[in-house]
């Protein structure tokens, strides 16, 4: 969306002002960026970091005694490790139904002359003004017999209407005399769907698997509500979870909770701050890693499909 | 969340306001004469394909989506989990008597819309502001990487945000009270989150940091539709940095900015779960909870499963006046020019 800079002909600075304003626009910004970047430098840097040797403070960007320490102590969890497998396995098998359902329905109310195409439509859509609540959705989801189960995180979430809509604005782009064609060589609507609909959708459906990948990697709610009695069905964000709210309701006792973990720390090598500190990074790793990649894609999506405000 | 279209052919001014399908009427099928149902019927089977391929998802959307919709029959029954469904007691409004008499469903309530509301005017100007200023960098990779960068904090997870949130605002290791102190702004380090008072404004601060890079894209995306020969006879009369923002891109964004309020006043009981969970203690407590959170502790905490539906049906008719209201309200402006 920054392809045509508008005023290149023209380039010229009309007085002091502007120039004040140039100074002004670039130090906040890079300021902003420092805002952005430093609580997750900073937390890499003290997971990297000695554990009693952090608790002396003074981390800010590098590590002062440098360590794997922190890492092979998270790996050496098997409850974490666990966690880790379920969290890549939820975001690998949520992501792949999600995005083949919700494209193959987005198919089906693209084509103008689909009998249910309005039926179809109105239904998904209106769910997205009202919905039971927690209470009615707990309760269907016991009744279904999902709870302690690995597919509560994949079947209720299956399609997510917003989804629906960008890559149904997607496939009606493509221009008809495609299907057309194909349709006089006798191809079927789901051969359609698999060989040219799929093919041609490529950059929206890399935009959904983003969001899609995006939510399941990051999601503990659902492990809280269904999954809590199940420690084997854990996440990554859960563990984490856990360890905040511990560190959250000894704030007020701040004293001895904390001091005896420090004491016991210091002796093991770790303390609850640089777990959290590692904890953090592993679970936002792979998602800072992966993002700026498919930012051509997702701005674009947003943009064509519709816009979340 | 919202949806709103631009067309971005026909230029940021027009919009459509809810979703193009909304706007689509279901012919009712009772009216239908025996020849066009015929025909219907017929048309279907060869569409068998089509059919096949959504129809498992149209059960799954009557399951999951409109089955718990009966479930807010338990608001107005006695509801005991361990008896069946068909065996519960009603009790009509008791519930709704309840929650209305309940002293902490009043300070939920005023916690829910004080948050939402300083989230939604701090949303807005950070991220109208932002996008201003990203606008005007001339150099495109750095503009680039403002972008990239400012988009990082929405990607990641609330837990990680709150922890780092958290760790930031801590006693002792917190790099905002290590600033606050060495630029002599207080003299000690001060219990962020210890503090009820400053939890709204804590939240509303944490809520920015995540998502007002994410927020800007809506508006660079309209900033692109204006008609470049404005900056051009803006440039030639010599119009400073300011004087073009002022007087060419804010009202141009003014459609946008008009629409985005509208549709998001229907969400003034929508102020977030996660942030004020995670973040939330039992120093913070009155101050920070919100409905959602009520309707976690009654619900599953306590177990009174028909008093929580209750407050959740509270919430979701409320929500949904204003969303009509706020629809009615965008029709009325929604107009070639808004201004």
């Amino acid at each position: 969306m920054n392809k045509k800079p508008f005023f290149k002909a023209t380039r010229h600075h009309s007085g002091v002002g502007d120039y004040l304003f140039d100074i002004f626009n670039y130090s906040f910004l890079t300021f902003l960026c420092i805002v952005m970047l430093y609580p997750f430098l900073n937390q890499l840097a003290v997971s990297l970091n000695e554990a009693s040797d952090s608790l002396k403070g003074g981390i800010y960007l590098w590590p002062r005694e440098f360590t794997w320490a922190n890492y092979k102590h998270v790996f050496g969890e098997a409850s974490i490790v666990n966690s880790f497998f379920i969290s890549v396995l939820r975001t690998l098998i949520g992501t792949l139904t999600s995005v083949l359902g919700t494209a193959m329905v987005a198919y089906t109310i693209s084509r103008k002359d689909f009998v249910l195409k309005k039926f179809v439509t109105i239904a998904f859509v209106l769910t997205m003004y009202f919905n039971g609540g927690l209470i009615p959705n707990y309760l269907l989801v016991r009744e279904l017999n999902l709870l302690d189960s690995f597919w509560v995180y994949i079947i209720p979430g299956i399609i997510g209407v917003f989804n629906l809509i960008v890559i149904r604005s997607f496939i009606e782009g493509i221009p008809d005399s495609l299907f057309e064609s194909a349709k006089i060589d006798g191809a079927g609507d789901f051969t359609i769907f698999l060989k040219i609909v799929l093919p041609l959708s490529l950059p929206v459906l890399a935009t959904v698997s983003l969001f899609v990948a995006v939510f399941q990697w990051n999601s503990w709610f659902d492990v809280f509500l269904y999954n809590s009695s199940t420690p084997n069905l854990s996440t990554l964000q859960y563990e984490l979870m856990k360890i905040l709210q511990n560190s959250n309701a000894s704030m007020s006792g701040k004293t001895a909770a904390d001091a005896f973990a420090n004491a016991n720390a210091s002796a093991n090598m770790v303390s609850p701050t640089s777990i959290r500190a590692t904890m953090t990074i592993v679970a936002s790793l792979p998602i800072i890693m992966v993002y700026p990649f498919l930012q051509k894609y997702f701005v674009k999506g947003l943009t064509l499909g519709g816009v979340k405000g | 969340m919202i949806l709103v279209y631009i067309d971005l052919q026909k230029g940021g001014a027009s919009m459509e306001v809810g979703t193009g399908a909304s706007k689509e009427v279901i012919k009712p099928t009772v009216t239908v004469s025996k020849k066009r149902n015929k025909t219907f019927f017929a048309k279907l089977k060869s569409q068998k394909v089509l059919l096949a391929m959504s129809l498992p998802f149209l059960v799954w959307l009557f399951i999951f989506k409109y089955v718990p919709l009966w479930g807010w029959t338990i608001a107005f029954q006695d509801f005991k989990p361990a008896r069946s469904i068909m065996d519960q007691e009603w009790i009509g409004m008791e519930h709704f008597k309840f929650l209305f008499t309940d002293e902490n469903f009043w300070r939920v309530l005023r916690n829910t819309v004080g948050m939402s509301s300083i989230n939604l005017v701090l949303g807005f100007v950070t991220a109208i502001g932002l996008a201003l200023l990203i606008n005007e960098i001339r150099n495109l990779r750095f503009k680039k990487s403002v972008q990239t960068i400012s988009y990082l904090p929405h990607f990641i997870s609330w837990v990680v945000a709150a922890s780092i949130v958290s760790y930031s605002l801590s006693l002792e290791n917190g790099i905002i009270n290590i600033v606050l102190v060495n630029l002599g702004i207080v003299d000690e380090p001060i219990l962020w989150l210890g503090k009820e008072k400053w939890f709204w404004v804590i939240n509303g601060l944490a809520e920015v940091w995540k998502n007002v890079g994410w927020n800007t894209i809506i508006y660079l995306a309209a900033i692109t539709m204006i008609d470049p020969e404005q900056y051009e006879a803006a440039d030639i009369d010599g119009a400073s940095r300011l004087q073009r923002i002022r007087h060419i891109t804010l009202p141009s964004l003014k459609p946008t900015i008009i629409i985005l309020i509208i549709m998001n006043l229907g969400y003034v009981l929508e102020s977030g779960f996660e942030a004020q969970y995670l973040l939330g203690n039992p120093m913070n407590l009155s101050y920070s909870e919100n409905l959602d959170i009520y309707v976690l502790k009654y619900g599953m905490a306590m177990g009174n499963f028909s008093l929580a539906t209750a407050a959740g049906i509270f919430k979701t008719v409320v929500s949904f006046i204003f969303l009509f209201s706020a629809n009615h309200i965008a029709k009325k402006f929604d107009q070639p020019r808004l201004f």
